[in-house]
């Protein structure tokens, strides 16, 4: 009985065609990971026209709109500096992107039988957005110092002996950061949602055993109570860290050291 | 040993590394705390070097569990 009810966590990743669709022989189907990103997006814009009516007395929308925005600035200004206010378009963009998605994808809306997909669960999603961030490094950095921008790779007072190494060692370490910024939101979101989808699993077996699985039911139910209480935590840090990781990284561009 | 075994044994394995991480989190948070009481004047300053430290610790972490995930799922 037990053995038959296999648990499939990675099930929920799947992503399945909704319209099928070829161009040129590329696979460019409508999907559910694609629905999802647009439903983000909608309810996005929802959010901030809701709370872009400028009233000089802010109601609780535009206060909470508000809030958001100068988090957001706050955080770009003091990582940045002055020249920080020409990046925050990029950087709250994210921000939010990555916030309601993350979010979206934990809404209880299977209780009406929709099945919520975590858009920011998909590499390749994540790995996107870290290109965009790391392009837009490498741009400005290369825009405005030109091929002195390799000076970021060799920090003050190096000694000389040291230099190559001290050199190579920089360099991996800035090649590898779209990696790890794409591999932290893309795991971080994976491993909430195994979590969450194991342990209910084990709620429903334990409802099918009967007996002493009614207990463990109930304390994995409890289990997964306090595990989406951090999810929500998880949720609104990793998209803090993506986009404070992105606007230091942005401030190497900008200020060099 | 069974294929299957092993992997079971070397996903196991791959998840000593996540709790690992959870001493790294917990000295990252732990020390901020200490020294945000030492002094609290101070402590809104770094709470963005502290989240460096948290996203630092927490990514490796994170890249033990995916080795658990790709040794189970993907190998």
């Amino acid at each position: 009985m037990a053995a038959e009810t296999k648990i499939d966590p990675m099930h929920q990743f799947a992503i399945s065609k909704i319209a099928e669709l070829n161009v040129a022989g590329y696979d460019i189907s409508f999907t559910t990971s694609a629905l999802w990103m647009l439903i983000v997006l909608a309810v996005l814009w929802v959010f901030m026209l809701g709370g872009m009516k400028r009233e000089l007395v802010p109601g609780r929308w535009q206060a909470m709109v508000e809030g958001v925005t100068g988090f957001v600035e706050n955080m770009v200004s003091t990582s940045i500096g002055p020249e920080g206010r020409k990046f925050m378009p990029w950087v709250f963009s994210i921000f939010m992107f990555i916030l309601f998605a993350n979010l979206m994808g934990m809404m209880p809306l299977a209780v009406v039988g929709v099945h919520p997909f975590t858009v920011t669960s998909q590499f390749t999603v994540t790995g996107l957005l870290a290109i965009v961030s790391f392009s837009i490094v490498l741009i400005v950095g290369f825009w405005r110092h030109g091929f002195h921008f390799f000076s970021l790779f060799v920090p003050h007072g190096t000694p000389a002996p040291l230099l190559p190494l001290i050199f190579l060692v920089e360099l991996i370490s800035f090649l590898v950061r779209p990696f790890s910024l794409a591999l932290r939101l893309f795991v971080a979101m994976i491993a909430g949602h195994i979590l969450v989808e194991v342990f209910g699993s084990f709620v429903v077996q334990g409802i099918n055993a009967g007996g002493a699985g009614i207990a463990i039911s109930l304390l994995s139910f409890l289990f997964i109570a306090g595990v989406m209480a951090l999810e929500l935590l998880v949720a609104a840090i990793q998209a803090y860290v993506f986009a404070l990781l992105t606007s230091l990284y942005i401030n190497d561009a900008v200020n060099l050291h | 040993m069974d294929i299957e075994a092993a992997k079971v044994i070397g996903a196991g394995l791959a998840a000593i590394g996540v709790g690992a991480a959870g001493v790294g989190v917990g000295i990252v948070f732990g020390q901020f705390l200490q020294g945000a009481l030492r002094n609290p004047a101070a402590a809104d300053g770094q709470q963005g070097r502290l989240f460096i430290g948290f996203a630092a610790a927490e990514l490796l972490g994170l890249i033990a569990f995916a080795v658990a995930m790709i040794i189970l799922f993907v190998m």
